[in-house]
């Protein structure tokens, strides 16, 4: 028989450092206004898992947790926030009347009799270890295992991924259903749109300027930057630059003669 | 230290995904709420794994990866569709079940 | 048995042409009517070349079967979808076939300007390949296929101008009486197969004698309620008159020739179970006698053609199913009138048809007269098939008419006696009435207006006529000679033996003969030698009156049952209304008064069904916590 399984120094040291950690930045996804923070608190979540499993000797599923989860799941999951608007922040104020105490309250139920319920389950034997199964390497075990045993699960579960990636394209694969405007017919509904104020066209960035970047607000005739020339991820960012310091007076111009 | 600590703290993590699931408007923060407790139920799985001393629960772990990555990309898929056509993506808005 | 492949092309070729005429629709209207004659002349000729084979075989050997497939198999019980030709069904075959092919062709000419005829012809395929299944089953099961296939051919082509509501009605009315004698089928078959576990012929007739006679006169009474629906005999005969609403073609074919002797066929078939069963067969002799009259009777007092040959078809097989409860001696006489009755009748309906066709389409016969003259060969054909009928020796009808008076004479006692002189009474009668169509017809003076032009129908038409007409002539003669029929069909009856004379036959022919010329005689003084008045008159005798009312068989029929039904059926309106409605827009209106209520719980916000899966896995956990305490 293998000898029992203790865990101490390294592990548990490991263990009340990170564990902490990982529960204050789960609670921190659920309390941050930016989608965009949240993401990365997962990230960090994701990352104590994985080194959580490559201490418990799954070293394989460490690595995979770090590469899918973390890496391409977690860099969808930015992208899709990319494109519908980083500076998106939820507002935290619950709108459905009563569901947020009715929420915490099962939450809490539902955990403390979880926890309460671990607590009192006894396993009956003392915990093997994976020392013998990973005696050949985890790698090659897990190998063992999935092209055997579960290579029917295995397959089935490819199948679904392929159908998943088929899903999501057909999803996102976008039928016009009315042809796209013309620059005539855009050109027509702006004038016609009550306002002539916009007529003509925004200004592009860096109009009358003297600095053509694309965050520098165009001039409008009478000087003032032109609020609408630069695009509002750049205004939610606050990257956008004060166009007055590009004024003819604040820069010089002193020829510099090249030989 | 025993084992356990990892099962509590998968319950935990379980626990919090779950209220982030309920409390959360933002469609993507909930799916990153379900992300969270698969990881959570995956933890309990390698545990597991550990204290029976067989890669099968690891296994498993590995299933429940490739079909949450299934999901997330189906997910969002569904999400930037709706995106498209709303501009939104609090989930209060598609709400279209009761009617 | 001999197993012979060749069987299942008699049905199948008519089958495919009705398939396929249905099935191309338009496309097959220029060469639908060809198809179907070819069809129909082919599965003749395949049954010619069964007869050819079966003559050349010793008379036991002959009856042939061929298993198309296993229709049924449950435990013990095993019903095969098998064909049995032998020799009662090859005189069928051969007369479905025969006088079907030449109803076929007098059709071509006689719908030629019908837009439909596509239609027509593959209903007439469809019934031709239904009748042999009738006849070609080996067991009532299979028989009972064929049974209902005949009568939805039957209830298409009685309604085929159906968008007159009158004939659409008549259509409807054979279709239900005849459903009744259907139940009466199926109940047979039921009974067949709940007390002797089997329902092929050969199968009930290894049991006849085991079993009880209680069990065989159930069996033959509902076999010969089956019999009455089908043949039209009394009480269920109140349909064969509307059924003349269908073309011609199709009274001659399906009301006079074939499917309406389907009855005689059941009962002959069934030999085996009706000698079983004395009761049984008493009352097959009963109503055969009784319809026998009141088929004469109506058809004394009928100015309708059609309907008045649909009165005398009702008294013919009047006649056969008198012969068939006659038990064995009476067997091939019964298929003897029914194989000279399918000529001459149906070349008399097709003449009936040929002087329409001239006089447009008129049918009330106190408005023909004089037709002699301008259709000389329907006169002729037409004229044969009446000496035929009212039996004339050596006509066809004097041969197997005589050989049914002398064995009803013959049946002994009391008994015998009374079915000799009705059917004797009734030989007069027929002689009255045909004489009566006769006259009124063609040879009594012109009561048509100068608007009609009639003229003699095309040869398509005459031509099957005329063929009928030989075989009205012929036929009697040589199915008599030396009994032949008689001794064809013997190995399938078990003969008694016993012979009582009452009268020599001499004097029974003498007898029929006479009773004729009375009958010939009264018609000849009432319509020939007095004037016949283009309207029917009106003070006439209660008993005309009667008659001119089938007997009264619509008022009895309404009185009985179609009153009674109605105010059953307006009740159980009324209780369907108040009690089930009210049970079920009461469930519904609860089921709209919670749903109501509980639609409150469905926000359609995803969140709110999070919360309460959430709740859902806490009871759970709390379920786990209590049960593992």
């Amino acid at each position: 028989m293998q000898p029992l399984l203790t865990i101490q120094g390294p592990e548990a040291a490991l263990f009340w450092f990170l564990a902490p950690l990982a529960v204050a930045a789960a609670l921190g996804m659920l309390l941050v206004k930016k989608a965009v923070h949240s993401a990365l608190l997962l990230a960090w979540v994701m990352i104590t898992l994985a080194i959580f499993y490559i201490a418990q000797d799954a070293v394989f599923l460490g690595v995979v947790q770090v590469i899918v989860y973390t890496g391409a799941v977690m860099m969808l999951f930015l992208f899709i926030l990319m494109l519908v608007g980083v500076d998106s922040s939820d507002s935290l104020t619950e709108t459905i009347t009563g569901l947020r105490p009715i929420a915490i309250t099962a939450a809490v139920g539902f955990g403390g009799l979880l926890v309460s319920l671990l607590g009192r389950a006894t396993l009956g034997r003392e915990p093997i270890g994976l020392e013998i199964a990973n005696t050949a390497g985890n790698v090659q075990g897990l190998a063992e295992l999935l092209f055997s045993k579960y290579v029917w699960p295995f397959e089935v579960v490819s199948a679904l991924l392929i159908t998943a990636a088929l899903g999501a394209m057909v999803l996102a694969h976008h039928q016009r259903t009315n042809p796209r405007p013309t620059q005539r017919e855009q050109a027509i509904s702006r004038f016609r749109s009550g306002s002539l104020a916009g007529a003509a066209g925004l200004p592009g960035p860096g109009v009358f300027a003297r600095h053509n970047a694309v965050d520098v607000p165009a001039l409008l005739p009478d000087g003032t930057p032109a609020p609408t020339s630069i695009s509002a991820t750049l205004k939610a960012r606050g990257d956008v630059l004060d166009s007055g310091q590009f004024q003819l007076d604040n820069v010089d111009t002193t020829v510099v003669e090249e030989k | 230290m025993s084992l356990d600590n990892y099962l509590y703290l998968s319950a935990i993590l379980f626990t919090i995904g779950a209220v982030g699931v309920v409390v959360r408007r933002n469609a993507i923060v909930v799916f990153m709420c379900v992300e969270l407790m698969l990881n959570a139920a995956n933890l309990t799985l390698v545990t597991f794994s550990r204290i029976n001393g067989t890669l099968d629960g690891q296994v498993i772990a590995f299933f429940t990866m490739v079909v949450a990555a299934c999901e997330v990309v189906v997910g969002l898929a569904i999400i930037v569709t709706i995106y498209r056509s709303r501009r939104s993506t609090s989930i209060d808005d598609a709400s279209l079940l009761k009617r | 048995m001999v197993t012979n492949n060749g069987l299942v092309y008699l049905i199948a070729l008519p089958l495919f042409g009705a398939l396929s005429l249905l099935l191309l629709g338009r496309r097959a209207d220029k060469w639908g009517h060809l198809l179907a004659t070819t069809l129909s002349a082919g599965s003749f000729a395949v049954g010619l070349l069964q007869l050819s084979e079966m003559l050349a075989r010793t008379p036991e050997a002959r009856p042939v079967t061929q298993k198309l497939f296993t229709w049924i198999s449950v435990g013990s019980f095993n019903v095969d979808a098998s064909l049995l030709l032998d020799q009662l069904s090859i005189c069928f075959v051969l007369l479905i076939t025969g006088v079907g092919t030449l109803i076929h062709i007098y059709s071509i000419s006689y719908m030629s300007h019908d837009p439909d005829r596509r239609r027509f012809f593959a209903y007439l395929n469809l019934f031709i390949a239904a009748m042999l299944l009738l006849v070609l089953g080996d067991s009532y099961l299979n028989l009972y296929v064929g049974w209902e296939g005949v009568g939805l051919a039957s209830y298409l082509l009685i309604g085929f101008w159906n968008q007159k509501p009158a004939y659409a009605t008549a259509s409807k009315k054979a279709f239900i009486m005849n459903r009744i004698g259907d139940m009466g089928l199926s109940f047979a078959i039921m009974i067949a197969f709940a007390s002797l576990g089997t329902v092929s012929f050969s199968g009930v007739k290894e049991q006849a004698h085991q079993a009880s006679e209680a069990t065989m006169t159930a069996i033959g009474i509902m076999l010969l309620v089956a019999a009455v629906g089908k043949s039209a005999q009394f009480p269920l005969q109140a349909w064969l008159g509307d059924a003349m609403a269908g073309p011609t073609p199709v009274s001659a074919l399906i009301h006079a020739a074939t499917m309406v002797t389907a009855g005689v066929y059941l009962i002959v078939r069934s030999n085996f179970v009706f000698d079983a069963a004395p009761n049984a067969q008493l009352l097959v002799v009963i109503v055969g006698a009784i319809t026998l009259m009141f088929g004469a009777l109506v058809g004394t007092a009928k100015d309708d053609i059609k309907k008045a040959l649909a009165a005398s078809t009702m008294s013919q097989i009047g006649y056969m199913i008198l012969a068939s409860g006659l038990g064995p001696a009476g067997y091939a006489f019964a298929i003897m009138h029914l194989l000279t009755h399918g000529f001459f009748k149906a070349g008399m309906f097709l003449g009936a048809g040929s002087v329409m066709h001239g006089m447009n389409d008129e049918v009330n016969m106190r408005r023909y007269g004089g037709l002699r003259k301008f259709m000389p060969i329907t006169f002729i054909t037409f004229g044969l098939g009446y000496l035929a009928i009212i039996g004339v020796p050596p006509f066809a009808g004097f041969y197997s008419k005589d050989m049914i008076i002398e064995t009803a004479l013959n049946a002994g006692g009391a008994k015998g006696i009374i079915l000799g002189s009705v059917a004797l009474l009734g030989a007069a009668i027929t002689a009255f009435y045909m004489t009566r169509v006769m006259i009124l017809t063609f040879t009594s003076s012109k009561r048509w207006d100068d608007t009609q032009h009639p003229h003699e129908s095309p040869i398509l038409m005459w031509l099957p006529m005329a063929i009928l007409a030989i075989g009205s002539v012929i036929s009697g003669f040589l199915l008599y000679r030396g009994e032949a029929l008689k001794h064809w069909l013997e190995p399938l009856f078990e003969e008694h033996g016993e012979h009582t004379e009452l009268l020599p036959p001499i004097v029974v022919s003498g007898l029929a003969l006479f009773m004729v010329v009375i009958g010939v005689a009264l018609a000849v003084i009432k319509y020939q030698l007095s004037d016949v008045e283009v309207v029917a008159p009106e003070n006439v005798s209660v008993f005309t009156r009667i008659a001119r009312r089938d007997l009264l068989q619509d008022d009895i029929n309404e009185a009985l049952f179609m009153r009674p039904g109605q105010l059953i059926t307006s009740a159980l309106v009324k209780i369907d209304q108040s009690v089930v409605d009210g049970a079920v827009h009461g469930i519904g209106k609860m089921a709209l008064g919670s749903g109501s209520v509980l639609r409150k719980s469905q926000t359609g916000f995803v969140r709110s069904y999070a919360v309460l899966i959430l709740i859902g896995a806490g009871v759970l956990i709390a379920a786990i916590w209590v049960v593992t305490k």
